[in-house]
């Protein structure tokens, strides 16, 4: 039966990586189309200018050392994370107060679905895991602030933060499992003239997922981004009649709200069922 | 054709920008000269984070969900061991109530027993005082009628020596036949 499940799920896992890169692509056209056409009116909608990587300070050549508007965004982060977890569990109330109550839920909340989806024994994971949870969820959230700076629509960014996972996750099934990880790839419970056929699936599966994970995450906010940036745009050309854009607009943030959490919340699990690969390989 | 000369120079102007920013044509994304700064602040800000959490937050938090656990654990002993004293107090409180019931019957029934003791005493010495004069007062009717019967005697006697003397005058009466005809008389 899991051997099945793990199957599909593979399966259905690069038929999704597809299916991201598809509507990434055709959200970027559409936006690029979007615009193309309003500029040929007159005024400039840059929907993309908000991705923009600049030096804080003067205008000089990006180094990879240059304090820039990244810099600033994952700083306030930090920043936020801080004050949430550090700062808002300074009480050590036995009754919590809202702030601790707050990291309390998330702590819970990241920690529950460490242990039902990857097990017991990927608890020690557990700090990394609920690092790159919060580290997502807050730079999601941050860059929903008008003016602000997504860092999670980069897909420099997003490729690290998978790249790390995947890293991970194939040196534990290794360092854990020895050669015995690669019987992840070998599905016992399928007909034995079928097993070879389906280890090149899986195999391919396997590597494409850092890809889906990383463009997932960089794709649903980026295009999100540029959507709420075109309406604004079109709110400003359109006068009086831009109240239409506008309404589109405050449908689209409300939208873009719950994608920051539900983008955070898939990046976090889709870790924890790596990592239960990594640790269970034998499905 | 002065439109399109505009559109031409607003173009012109989109691809100076792009330029300057030193992006591709449309989405930084794919700027790859910024990709070594992001990834260097990403990693600065990951293992920020991750320290942060470690070390402060995640013992911070584990200790007061502990803290908690303990607590709620302890608390609810307490109510169990309260609720266990209220049962008893309880019990204890019925306990004592069916034994003051009972006492209290038992009192009744003493005091009741006590009152029938001395209603029979005193019955009895009132039947016996009552018994007494009723003795006396018999005594007395039994001498008062003697009295009486001696003196209707005595009358009859006198009545009877009377008549002899009257129906045979000079002739001495017999006291003695006299008396034995009256009692005579008098008994039958």
């Amino acid at each position: 039966m899991a051997t099945e499940s793990t199957n599909t799920q593979g399966k259905s896992g690069s038929g999704r990586v597809v299916f991201f890169v598809l509507i990434a692509i055709a959200a970027v056209l559409f936006v690029l189309g979007l615009v193309d056409e309003y500029t040929m009116d007159g005024p400039n909608i840059h929907p993309m200018d908000q991705f923009i990587v600049s030096p804080l300070f003067g205008d000089g050549p990006i180094r990879f050392y240059t304090p820039t508007n990244v810099t600033l965004w994952m700083a306030l982060a930090v920043a936020s994370v801080a004050a949430l977890m550090v700062m808002g569990t300074g009480g050590r109330a036995v009754i919590p107060s809202r702030s601790q109550s707050m990291a309390e839920l998330a702590y819970g909340f990241v920690r529950k679905m460490v242990e039902d989806v990857a097990g017991k024994d990927a608890l020690p994971f557990f700090p990394y895991i609920f690092t790159l949870f919060l580290f997502i969820l807050f730079a999601n959230f941050l860059g929903l602030i008008p003016m602000s700076f997504t860092t999670t629509s980069h897909i420099a960014v997003t490729a690290i933060l998978a790249a790390a996972v995947f890293l991970t996750v194939t040196l534990v099934g290794f360092i854990k499992n020895g050669a015995g990880f690669l019987s992840l790839f070998w599905v016992s419970s399928a007909p034995l003239a079928l097993r070879p056929v389906l280890a090149v699936i899986e195999i391919i599966s396997y590597f494409v997922r850092p890809v889906s994970h990383s463009i997932r995450l960089a794709g649903n906010l980026m295009a999100g981004h540029a959507v709420l940036k075109v309406f604004a745009g079109f709110a400003g050309a359109m006068g009086m009649a831009g109240i239409a854009p506008i309404l589109g607009v405050v449908a689209i943030y409300g939208l873009e709200v719950l994608v920051s959490a539900i983008q955070a919340y898939v990046f976090t699990i889709l870790t924890c069922v790596y990592l239960k690969d990594a640790l269970h390989p034998h499905h | 054709m002065a439109e399109e000369a505009t559109h031409g120079a607003a173009d012109a102007a989109h691809a100076a920008a792009d330029a300057a920013h030193g992006g591709g044509p449309g989405m930084p994304q794919l700027d790859f000269s910024t990709f070594p700064n992001q990834i260097f602040w990403l990693i600065v800000t990951l293992v920020a984070i991750y320290f942060i959490l470690d070390k402060v937050a995640l013992p911070r938090i584990a200790s007061v969900l502990a803290e908690r656990q303990g607590t709620l654990t302890n608390d609810l002993a307490a109510a169990e061991d309260l609720k266990r004293q209220a049962v008893e107090a309880e019990e204890a409180y019925n306990k004592a109530l069916a034994e003051a019931r009972a006492e209290a019957q038992r009192i009744a029934e003493e005091t009741r027993a006590e009152i029938q003791i001395g209603l029979a005493e005193a019955t009895a010495k009132a039947d016996e005082q009552i018994g007494a004069k009723a003795a006396e007062s018999e005594a007395r009717i039994g001498e008062i009628q003697a009295s009486a019967t001696q003196s209707v005697e005595d009358v009859a006697r006198s009545v009877a020596g009377d008549v002899v003397n009257a129906i045979l005058p000079g002739q001495s009466v017999d006291a003695d036949a006299v008396a034995k005809a009256v009692a005579n008389r008098m008994r039958g």
